[in-house]
């Protein structure tokens, strides 16, 4: 059942970023930003983690789960350290996605031909 | 002032000959395509949990890895752009679209060398996310530890 959730979260929370494309004419640029931001404002109502236990990759994959990562690890580190925390932990659950962003784009772009 | 005018008018005219999205089709295509990638990874995240050590929690991170990895590749054979044509947000919004955008961004200024070209563009397009998640989560963070702290 899981899968079936993922499929259709996933696909809605697209679908928008299709209409915010469409009617609001916004960049694509625009349109992710405005999703990470919207990520971490949910996190900060706690309300993305019952997103996730509910359709678990439909809500981890889409990037509004970056901004939601890095809230997490930012209150993680903040609850045990204070202020400084949210310094400390802001990249602490993001890094693998981070890391390998770039170790694979640059790879790619080292071995391909840029096309068209 | 008539240009001014014929500017105005011309942003008029010209707005009835573009052509119109078509919603429908576009939030169909973005729900499929969209839905399909977040299934991939939720097969992805099931592999990992039951044949490697990882728990429902620690999943996530391999299988975004995979996820950038192939997004990766497909955007060095040019087969993401295309995709991304038919699907649009649903290509952009999951976490591959990010990699799609580090790596399209550093092929395209590689002629300008690995140093100035690859590595100076690579978060062109992907430098915003970052410096608007980590903004907007450190203000959340302050006013969430501040609140604790004041509730106790």
């Amino acid at each position: 059942m899981i899968f079936l959730y993922a499929f259709v979260v996933g696909g809605l929370i697209c679908v928008v970023g299709q209409l915010l494309l469409d009617l609001f004419k916004l960049s694509p640029a625009h349109v992710i930003v405005s999703f990470v931001v919207a990520g971490a404002v949910l996190d900060a109502f706690g309300l993305y983690d019952k997103l996730i236990e509910f359709a678990g990759a439909g809500a981890t994959v889409p990037i509004t789960s970056f901004g939601h990562s890095l809230l997490h690890g930012a209150m993680a580190e903040g609850k045990a350290h204070g202020y400084i925390g949210i310094a400390m932990g802001t990249f602490k659950l993001t890094s693998a996605g981070i890391t390998s962003a770039i170790l694979f784009g640059f790879i790619v772009a080292l071995i391909f031909k840029p096309k068209g | 002032m008539s240009q001014l005018n014929n500017q105005k008018d011309y942003k008029k005219n010209a707005k009835s000959y573009q052509p119109k999205p078509n919603y429908v089709i576009n939030c169909i295509k973005a729900f499929f395509v969209g839905g399909a990638i977040c299934l991939i990874g939720q097969c992805l995240q099931v592999f990992f949990i039951h044949f490697f050590d990882f728990t429902e929690k620690t999943a996530g991170n391999p299988t975004t890895a995979t996820l950038i990895l192939i997004a990766a590749l497909l955007t060095g054979f040019g087969i993401y752009d295309k995709i991304g044509q038919f699907a649009g947000a649903g290509s952009l919004v999951p976490v591959t679209g990010f990699a799609n955008s580090i790596t399209s961004a550093a092929l395209e200024h590689k002629s300008e060398g690995i140093v100035l070209g690859i590595a100076t563009n690579l978060f062109k397009l992907a430098g915003a996310v970052i410096v608007f998640g980590v903004v907007s989560a450190a203000i959340l963070g302050v006013i969430r530890l501040f609140l604790n702290n004041l509730l106790g």
